[in-house]
């Protein structure tokens, strides 16, 4: 499991403080007004922006310090999850090995996650020829072959459209509770929370607020939630 | 781990900085310590930067007076071959200066097509030698880049304030001081300023079109002093005089320059509601034929004297030629061996030292370097000997800042938008560079590398500082065979340079977009 001690996020006058603990196998969404540091705390967690104190451990183990590459964590963006110059396969191939030296076996590996995503015979097209959904698709495909154990999603699907966007999510759920994988999810719709995750962490006000049942959470929204869901 | 995580690391880019400081400084020094035991200016010292300013300045001032109007014209007007005559404009950048100034010679000198027209209508023959054969050549290849300076901040108004303005009811002049003339004047003293900070190291012209005691430039003292009378403490002397100068004239340029002329999209034309009437039309028609007559009639001069001789060329051109080829490919390795790891380490983020380095270069004065190279090197070796990879260097500390500013922005888009997913991937360091960035940049590479490759080959500074009978590259050829009033001869070998020059970056050039994805 992931634990948040006590930890501060500055960047000039920003700053956010969180202390709470993530079970594995869970799903928790991230919700907050834009502007209130969701994006921040995922990326402080993976490992772009040193955090000014605190410490973030994972299994009893500190990661503060790793590089975002040795973090046991796979992290989809908000744009940009592709190498426009690579083929499917080829960006696929970089969650196995950063230096695509691939053998037979991650070869069979990437072909089997890509039909697992829907995306047989595409295999060698690159970016630009498949439509949008077909790259979150690949993009799923690389999460699938990284089986890292915590799965960081800063609106990688904003830009699809709602039914999508839910295909693409209940994807992810799938995938997380095959692996039994910990997943943390930025999203401003409450119904994306609703709809597969188990616990909802607000940020609002420089505070990243412990995790609540998402049901609770939505049945008694405390006032930050209020405010944000209008 | 202090700071953000980044994608490529910092100390190849810095280590690169600090080769190019020491050696760009380390000259200067060496120069100094021999500068102290010379004699204060003299007259032909102040002669020479007196010179130097003048025609520095009237050049400046000539190409962009000249450039506001075709500018003007290229930006209103649509027409048949407008696309590749605003292409040519880039021509002169690379064009070998030798090869402007043969060609100038063909048309404007004594011998030449105007003097001879003049001279069956009775007149006496223009003089091309001296100040204004310089200013005339310095003209000649700053008046592209001028204009093209204008022509990219007059693209850069936006369409919709020239409609305003049509629907207003402004006519040209209205229009000319309400929207142009605001854009000319925050354009146009840095445009001044680039074209002058070019002409005050200018040699190769100076070399050719000026000499004696009337139109020497510093850089062409430097040259005399060092070759002629053997006097490194005068060309010491003259050297801190000219690192003073480009320091200056390049903060100058730097400060008030805000383009930078590469910039793509120049062949889009602006829409305009005004200038219909025939006599705008016809000025700007007379405008753009002359500006164009006056760049490709000299490249045509070379064309039509050089080709018939160019087969049976002697065999020293050739084998100059092939030297040529051999310095521009190791100056072009030295180059990307620098730029590329400076470019990432800037990319980064990382200020300072090596963004510095990079200007530093632009103020270097190859001559300047030269010189401070042969005093550091006459203890150890021969420097004649070395003739050939010291050119190759110093063409390279001479394409640095060109090169860098072609591939910064992309560097630093690449790793703004995919560093943070190559370092989630593990990738940073060689994977990154291997898979992504290279990749990425395949294009500014490829140009980067056509214009080192290009200017290298054209380049007649250094080599003449060093150059013994032996030995030589195709420019100090043409220069040789020109002295040697050998002209056809000139003119077949600049055809050949010329065509290698522009060949060898069309070719890179293309190579690097080929097969680019966006």
């Amino acid at each position: 499991m992931l634990k948040l001690e006590h930890v501060e996020i500055r960047k000039g006058d920003f700053h956010l403080k969180s202390h709470f603990d993530l079970q594995q196998g869970h799903i928790y969404a991230v919700l907050g007004p834009s502007g209130g540091g969701k994006s921040t705390l995922l990326e402080a967690i993976a490992g772009f922006d040193p955090v000014s104190a605190g410490q973030i451990a994972w299994h009893d183990r500190s990661i503060t310090t790793l590089p975002p590459g040795d973090r046991p964590i796979a992290m989809l963006f908000q744009d940009g999850n592709l190498f426009p110059h690579l083929t499917a396969a080829q960006n696929v191939g970089l969650g196995l090995h950063p230096n695509l030296r691939l053998t037979k076996q991650d070869q069979s590996e990437i072909v089997k996650a890509l039909s697992e995503v829907g995306l047989d015979g595409l295999a060698d097209r690159k970016p630009a020829a498949l439509s949008g959904g077909q790259q979150a698709r690949v993009a799923l495909a690389r999460l699938t072959v990284q089986r890292r154990d915590l799965i960081l999603l800063d609106e990688p699907f904003a830009a699809l459209g709602p039914a999508l966007k839910a295909e693409m999510l209940a994807l992810v759920a799938d995938l997380a509770r095959a692996r039994h994988a910990t997943v943390l999810m930025v999203t401003h719709e409450p119904e994306d929370a609703r709809h597969i995750a188990d616990q909802v962490i607000l940020v609002a006000e420089g505070q990243a607020h412990p995790p609540v049942k998402t049901q609770q959470i939505f049945d008694n929204p405390p006032p930050q939630l209020r405010d944000y869901l209008g | 781990m202090a700071g953000r995580a980044q994608p490529v690391s910092a100390w190849p880019g810095t280590s690169a900085a600090i080769t190019l400081a020491v050696l760009i400084l380390g000259t200067l020094t060496a120069v100094a310590l021999r500068a102290e035991t010379g004699a204060g200016l003299g007259r032909a010292e102040w002669a020479a930067i007196r010179f130097t300013l003048i025609q520095a300045a009237l050049s400046g001032l000539i190409s962009v007076t000249i450039a506001i109007p075709v500018a003007r014209a290229l930006a209103r007007r649509r027409f048949r071959g407008r696309r590749i005559l605003i292409a040519l404009l880039g021509v002169p950048f690379i064009l070998p200066v030798i090869i402007a100034v043969l060609g100038l010679l063909e048309v404007f000198g004594r011998a030449g097509w105007i003097s001879d027209a003049l001279g069956l209508l009775g007149f006496e023959p223009i003089r091309i030698y001296g100040l204004h054969g310089v200013v005339l050549a310095h003209v000649f290849l700053n008046l592209p880049l001028a204009t093209r300076l204008i022509l990219q901040a007059w693209q850069e108004v936006p369409a919709e304030r020239f409609r305003l303005a049509a629907q207003l009811g402004c006519d040209g002049r209205a229009m000319f001081w309400l929207i142009e003339w605001p854009m000319l004047r925050r354009i146009l003293p840095g445009a001044f300023a680039v074209v002058f900070a070019i002409c005050l190291t200018s040699f190769a012209v100076a070399l050719t079109l000026g000499g004696g005691p009337r139109a020497t430039t510093i850089e062409l003292a430097i040259y005399q002093a060092f070759r002629f009378d053997f006097d490194l403490g005068r060309a010491a002397l003259l050297s801190g005089v000219q690192l003073i100068l480009t320091i200056l004239a390049a903060a100058l340029a730097l400060w008030l320059a805000t383009g930078t002329g590469f910039g793509k999209g120049l062949d889009r034309a602006v829409r305009r509601w005004d200038g219909a009437n025939p006599v705008s039309r016809t000025a700007d028609a007379a405008w753009i034929i002359a500006a164009a007559l006056f760049l490709l009639l000299p490249l045509a001069a070379i064309v039509v004297s050089g080709l018939p001789n160019v087969l049976s060329l002697p065999s020293t051109v050739w084998s100059a030629a092939l030297t040529s080829l051999l310095v521009a490919a190791l100056s072009t390795c030295l180059l990307l061996l620098l730029a590329l790891p400076m470019a990432f380490a800037i990319a980064r983020g990382g200020r300072g030292i090596v963004e510095l380095a990079g200007l530093l270069g632009l103020a270097a004065s190859p001559l300047v370097i030269g010189t401070g190279l042969f005093i550091m090197i006459r203890p150890i070796a021969d420097p004649f000997a070395l003739a050939l990879p010291v050119t190759a260097l110093v063409n390279a500390i001479t394409a640095l800042p060109f090169a860098l500013r072609v591939l910064v922005p992309t560097a630093r888009d690449v790793v703004e938008r995919y560093g943070k997913l190559g370092v989630s991937l593990n990738m940073a360091g060689l994977p990154f560079l291997r898979f992504v960035l290279l990749p990425r940049m395949r294009p500014q590479i490829g140009f980067a590398v056509g214009l080192a490759m290009a200017l290298s080959m054209g380049d007649l500074g250094v080599i003449t500082l060093f150059a013994d009978p032996d030995i030589a590259t195709l420019p100090l050829q043409i220069y040789r065979l020109m002295g040697a009033y050998r002209l056809d001869d000139a003119a077949s070998a600049s055809l050949l340079l010329l065509v290698l020059s522009i060949g060898v970056f069309w070719v890179l050039d293309r190579g690097g977009r080929r097969h680019a994805e966006a």
